[in-house]
């Protein structure tokens, strides 16, 4: 015995699944990279309809701008640098490959019925830790957002180990693709009523209101879906459309190259070091209520967010703030270091052909 | 059919899973072979989600107007269910996957843009992305190479 919504979600959930099927097969048959790219970004946004309906918000929010988004641009980058399409490959090529995925996903499926039923609320993976973080996030962190409190105060160190990852493949992005173009960009020429005028007005009312939103998401993570990961990202697109629309040197002039670098680690160091602050404190690596020492604790006015240990949580709450402020410095300027990496190899490589 | 019913996101995220990996093993281009990672990598996503979820359940996130929509849902559901498994009279959705995916998708942008920069210095050092033209350039430096160190 269900009710309408619930049964609604059940068929929503066949039908996008379904979808999602389709489009990857449409991109395993199609050989030409664009359609794949686009297809691939299609993907992303059904993906992102579908998590909706699995309840994770937050993802959905990260799938629809990092999927849609970002890794469409950095994809598109790619095929500008490399070009061309597929090369045709021969059927009898592919029997073996086929054959190996068939092989595997009849026995994957056939292990998957040992699985507990879909949406099943005492299954191991729901009834014990995950139950555990929703009772006790309102009284041990705070947030509304259960999934902000677990990602920065309890999976706090885990979240950190992601942002150096992230720091570290646009490290490895830079290293190879280079920080930025190596020449110096000529100024673009200046013609009247070009075709572009309708794109930059649009742009340039746009870019402020995303970046706007970007800040709207980082600050509103506690109380609703978002979170310094997408703001990160969102932020980044701002970026890029500007690149995208007024050219890398107006780019570079507002946000230089060295700061986007220098910010990326800045983010990574502000998260450990306020870890460090916690331990200096006499806490644990990352545990947000030693935050404080007493001393500061004391200078604070009692009235101003009432008694930092009953409800209010100040340590917690200012340990998230801090952190999610140097994910949101790592990310945004890791795409941005990312996509000068791509935008100024391209200009390069047509520095070099003149 | 039941099991079928049951366990139908299990199977379909194993044939987008098998999708991408095809992709990567019967696909030359080295641009392809990370479009099929990512959608290898994607499942793993959707895998992590559907146990996640919790049938009558809500987003996690306990802010009062959640609650009113959470409730609602929760009305549906048959006598004595909401009070062993909800918080409150809410039942929410498994938190923690979210938080795993949600970091990982990050993650996944980051190391597709390093796949790819690897892909655009093998295009410049070998002029394709083609796994097959690359082994033949590299066979014919090869060749080269023992040729001028032949006595």
């Amino acid at each position: 015995m269900t009710g309408f919504a619930v049964e609604m979600s059940a068929a929503l959930n066949v039908v996008l699944l379904l979808m999602l099927v389709a489009i990857g097969l449409a991109v395993a048959h199609t050989r030409n990279l664009l359609t794949a790219i686009l297809l691939m970004s299609v993907y992303s946004l059904v993906s992102a309809a579908w998590l909706m309906v699995m309840d994770a918000a937050d993802v959905a929010f990260t799938e629809a701008v990092v999927g849609a988004g970002a890794s469409t641009i950095i994809l598109l980058g790619a095929i500008l640098l490399t070009r061309g399409a597929t090369a045709r490959v021969d059927w009898r090529a592919m029997v073996a490959p086929a054959l190996l995925a068939v092989i595997t996903g009849g026995l994957l499926i056939y292990a998957s019925l040992g699985l507990p039923e879909f949406g099943d609320p005492s299954s191991p993976a729901n009834a014990y830790v995950g139950r555990m973080y929703l009772e006790r996030t309102g009284e041990e962190v705070g947030p509304h957002n259960v999934v902000t409190a677990v990602l920065a105060s309890y999976r706090g160190f885990d979240t950190l180990g992601e942002t150096v990852v992230i720091f570290a493949a646009g490290l490895g992005v830079a290293l190879m693709l280079g920080f930025g173009p190596r020449a110096t960009l000529a100024p673009a020429p200046e013609k009247m009523g070009d075709h572009h005028v309708v794109l930059r007005v649009a742009a340039k009312m746009l870019i402020p209101l995303i970046t706007l939103y970007a800040f709207y998401v980082q600050f509103h993570g506690d109380l609703g879906a978002g979170g310094a990961f997408q703001a990160g990202v969102i932020l980044a697109v701002a970026v890029i459309l500007y690149g995208l629309v007024f050219g890398l040197r107006e780019t570079i002039a507002a946000v230089p190259v060295k700061a986007a670098r220098s910010v990326a680690a800045l983010g990574v160091m502000l998260y450990a070091g306020i870890g460090v602050i916690c331990m200096v404190n006499g806490g644990a690596f990352l545990d947000y209520d030693y935050l404080f020492s007493p001393q500061v604790e004391a200078m604070i006015p009692a009235n101003l967010l009432g008694d930092p240990h009953e409800e209010h949580h100040w340590g917690q709450h200012f340990g998230i703030l801090f952190v999610e402020l140097g994910v949101l410095l790592t990310v945004s300027s890791t795409i941005v270091t990312i996509f000068y990496g791509f935008a100024g190899r391209s200009i390069d490589a047509e520095e070099a052909k003149r | 059919m039941s099991e079928f019913l049951t366990h139908f996101n299990y199977i379909a995220v194993v044939i987008i899973m098998m999708t991408g990996l095809f992709i990567v093993f019967s696909s030359g281009n080295l641009i392809k072979r990370m479009i099929g990672l990512a959608l290898f990598q994607s499942s793993a996503a959707l895998f992590y989600i559907s146990l996640a979820k919790v049938t009558g359940g809500t987003a996690p996130i306990t802010l009062e107007a959640a609650s009113e929509a959470g409730r609602a849902l929760a009305a549906e559901q048959v006598p004595g269910y909401v009070a062993q498994h909800g918080i409150d009279g809410v039942v929410y959705s498994n938190p923690l996957p979210h938080v795993l995916i949600l970091t990982a998708i990050v993650v996944g942008v980051a190391t597709l843009a390093v796949g790819l920069a690897i892909a655009v210095r093998v295009r410049e050092a070998y002029g394709t992305v083609e796994a097959d033209e690359i082994n033949a350039v590299s066979r014919i430096d090869a060749a080269g190479l023992q040729a001028e160190h032949a006595p």
